[in-house]
């Protein structure tokens, strides 16, 4: 087979994103007797355990731009955030009516209760509330988590209709380590050559990971890294920011787009965070639970949802990502009335002022249409760095 | 708002003493303090340490009550903070910029402690987070689990006493000197559970008709002393002994429920509230109610400090750290909506109620986010009618009073209607 040229990949990935009535999964699940599909929303859920049940993790990231809301406006009052309605929306208007279970991972309150309206409203579904915990002591919050771990192993198993085993996990543990070692290299590719690979198309990239298994998304983003490496593309005078505050309702793809043209090189984000939350191999050797937990616990991402024990620690993983990826400055993108992104944002903005770095704050609705604003800030910012960031 | 004289019964003088006299002792200087949460409040555990209960949202309804906190919202949102976020949060901040005074007068003291019991509220981790940046102090987290399936599982129950033993009591320990002595813990736990007692009899009172109480306007008052630093006192067993003993009096009497404004003369509908009530306009906002003859004869505000009128929860001296984790667990925001739903609907059928109002709170997803299902599943299971109005807790911008009265107007309207048809039956005063 003639490899792709990335304008073929990134169209593939495109019509994945575009396709809200998840054809590529409904055909995973039709192409095999008693296959199984598990939504989940950001930000994180193991999904090594759903993918050893033999089923299909399906994230559901709510209905992006174009969906026309209809009966979700219906569900909440205007001051909530858009996700959890245009999700609704999918779910009423029979989008996810393949799906045969959802998990709702403790982010915020509003992610919280849709997991009630779930068990009110689809009754014959599985309904998982994804508690992790905010004590990261082996003894105390791990023990917490392995059993919470033990108990989603058990639950789906039921709804497999057989024994998940150790052997089953390790197995999928392996599956994604590979998946996150080449998102990590996408990611890394991108810091080092932003104009080899825009940040609209390794998002689309990583969405298409939302939607197919992990070993087929896997040979996608090695095929898209070899394409992309390949692709001649021109340099172009932008300055580098890492975007932050994006990982739960997503921004529009034309907000991506937008902070590049405007002259914005994104070289890393919060964008999906669920491809690279835990941040080293997690062993597939032992008991694969208590792999799991220990890398929760000690080897994961920091976000907004998450405590920071130690005060002194507190933005610390946003200033190495800036230093590590060699960014000039932050574009803080939170999503109106998102309280974890919201409420964190004076602290991390301290952090940077203290530190002298640059940053703009600005919000989103995942239906934004308006760009032109978006494109004034962020190309001014650029400009502003360009010009005396160097001072 | 009016300016007529507040009728106030011995109960709300006395808890108003309890509530200035902590205040008091908070800003005396002569103790340790602690700020924590009203969902989840540890106090008979921080009593084992001598140490103030400091609550930060009781501070900002005070500053509301006092028509304060519009302004320090405005400070915390020219500091950075945005207007999409909770209130309260913003309000303690604000404070905070503005000298930090108490209701009293006096400065509050810096923190020694931030007990963060992370209970049934997604907020209060950032906001102790935020008030961590300030202080620098000391700051303990309480992660309670959502109770997602409607009960809590025993993982759940004993990760909370590993936190106890591992990490919050050790913390207290280091912060008062005082080492912990499991047997005061069980002293107090036993008042706290023979206040308890008194308190579902309070509660459960306003299944008289006509109801003696007011189970949300006046339901506030009565649950300041066991949602706020005196749970597990003697004074805690007093005043609902008091209370008791006073609502006794006003159903011998058959009077109605007890307002601002003396008692209500004819009680016309009985209604459950969900949500926790406006505290810019409190008093405009209960006059809506009782002057269309209005009655709340159960809301969920009253099970948000915990739940003790739905499943028989007390606490438990036999079982001490364990009956601290059921307590926490069942406060009312760290319960599933199929459960709230259950509560509320049976709530609705027990006290006879006309039908379900929904304020809901732009400042507080937890309770908010899903209230618009919670309706309507409540109407499918009981045949009542909801309505659905909106405010905020602590921020006058949103509180649009003639909004509110129409649509309490109408709703009273269609409970009228329904009842010519045959609905609810009519209350007789």
């Amino acid at each position: 087979m003639n490899a792709r040229p990335v304008k073929e990949i990134v169209s593939c990935c495109q019509e994945i994103f575009d396709d809200l009535t998840f054809r590529r999964a409904r055909e995973w699940k039709a192409a095999g007797p008693g296959r199984k599909v598990i939504g989940y929303l950001p930000v994180y859920v193991p999904r090594e355990i759903v993918h050893a049940a033999g089923m299909l993790p399906l994230g559901i990231l709510g209905g992006g731009a174009d969906l026309e809301v209809i009966h979700g406006d219906a569900y909440y009052q205007s001051y909530i955030c858009r996700i959890p309605r245009s999700t609704l929306e999918l779910a009423v208007t029979g989008r996810l009516d393949f799906v045969d279970g959802m998990m709702f991972p403790s982010i915020c309150d509003v992610i919280r209760n849709l997991s009630g309206i779930w068990q009110i409203l689809f009754k014959d579904k599985y309904v998982r509330y994804f508690d992790a915990p905010q004590n990261f002591q082996d003894e105390v919050g791990g023990v917490f988590y392995s059993n919470e771990l033990r108990e989603l192993r058990e639950g789906l198993g039921r709804l497999a209709g057989r024994e998940i085993t150790d052997e089953d996990i390790r197995r999928s543990i392996a599956v994604y380590n590979e998946n996150r070692r080449v998102v990590n290299q996408v990611y890394d590719f991108r810091a080092a050559t932003p104009w080899k690979a825009p940040s609209a198309e390794v998002y689309l990239l990583m969405r298409a990971g939302m939607v197919l298994p992990p070993e087929e998304h896997t040979l996608l983003m090695r095929e898209y890294l070899a394409a992309a490496e390949a692709e001649n593309r021109p340099m172009r005078d932008n300055c580098r920011v890492l975007l932050t505050g994006v990982f739960c309702e997503q921004p529009p793809l034309n907000l991506i787009k937008s902070l590049e043209i405007s002259g914005c090189y994104i070289v890393d984000d919060d964008l999906l965070l669920v491809t690279r939350w835990l941040l080293s191999e997690v062993p597939t050797v032992g008991d694969p639970i208590e792999s799991l937990s220990r890398a929760f616990l000690h080897q994961s991402a920091q976000t907004a949802a998450k405590y920071e024990a130690d005060r002194t620690q507190k933005g610390s993983y946003l200033i190495d990502a800036i230093r590590r990826r060699k960014a000039d400055g932050v574009i803080f993108a939170a999503p109106s009335f998102c309280d974890p992104a919201l409420l964190d944002q004076p602290m991390m903005v301290s952090r940077l002022e203290a530190l002298k770095i640059p940053y703009i704050t600005m919000q989103y609705a995942e239906n934004s249409g308006q760009m032109q604003p978006i494109r004034e800030q962020s190309g001014t910012f650029a400009d502003s760095i360009k010009l005396w960031g160097a001072a | 708002m009016s300016n007529r004289e507040v009728v106030k019964s011995s109960s709300q003088r006395i808890q108003k003493e309890m509530i200035a006299r902590n205040y008091d002792r908070i800003t005396g200087g002569g103790c340790k303090v602690s700020s924590t949460f009203v969902p989840g409040n540890l106090n008979e555990l921080l009593m084992c340490f001598d140490i103030a209960n400091n609550l930060p949202e009781i501070n900002a309804i005070q500053n509301a009550m006092r028509k304060k906190s519009g302004d320090l919202i405005m400070e915390a949102e020219r500091a950075g903070h945005s207007e999409d976020v909770c209130t309260y949060v913003k309000a303690d901040i604000g404070m905070m910029g503005k000298g930090n005074i108490a209701p009293n007068g006096k400065p509050f003291p810096d923190p020694d402690v931030l007990l963060l019991s992370y209970t049934g509220c997604f907020t209060f981790m950032k906001w102790f987070e935020l008030l961590r940046e300030q202080y620098k102090c000391p700051t303990v987290m309480l992660h309670v689990p959502y109770a997602a399936d409607g009960k809590p599982t025993r993982n759940m129950r004993d990760y909370i006493v590993r936190q106890l033993k591992e990490e919050v009591i050790p913390a207290l320990e280091r912060v008062s000197g005082i080492r912990f002595d499991i047997d005061r813990l069980r002293g107090y736990l036993r008042k706290s559970a023979v206040a308890e007692n008194d308190l579902v009899w309070m509660l459960e009172s306003s299944k008289h008709k006509p109801s003696p109480i007011d189970c949300y306007f006046g339901g506030v008052y009565y649950m300041g002393p066991i949602f706020t630093a005196f749970r597990g006192t003697d004074e805690c067993i007093e005043y609902y002994r008091m209370l008791r003993v006073e609502i006794e009096d006003r159903i011998a009497r058959g009077l109605c429920a007890q307002t601002p404004d003396g008692d209500m003369p004819e009680e016309r509908y009985r209604l459950v509230v969900e949500g926790p009530p406006n505290w810019t306009s409190f008093r405009d906002f209960w006059q809506m109610f009782h002057e269309a003859g209005a009655v709340v004869v159960a809301s969920s505000y009253t099970k948000v400090g915990g739940v003790y009128d739905y499943d028989g929860f007390r606490h438990d001296p036999d079982q001490p750290l364990e009956s601290l984790a059921d307590y926490c667990l069942g406060v009312y925001t760290n319960r599933n909506l199929p459960t709230r739903v259950d509560m509320l609907a049976r709530n609705l059928v027990e006290y006879d109620a006309d039908g379900l109002l929904i304020n809901s709170i732009k400042s507080c997803n937890s309770f908010s986010a899903g209230q618009l299902v919670m309706m309507r599943e409540i109407e499918r299971i009981t045949g009542k009618p909801g309505a659905f109005i909106e405010t905020d807790l602590v921020d006058p911008r949103y509180f649009s009073a003639a909004n509110v009265k129409n649509r309490l107007e109408s709703y009273f309207q269609m409970i009228d209607q329904k009842r010519r048809a045959g609905g609810s039956a009519a209350v007789s005063a």
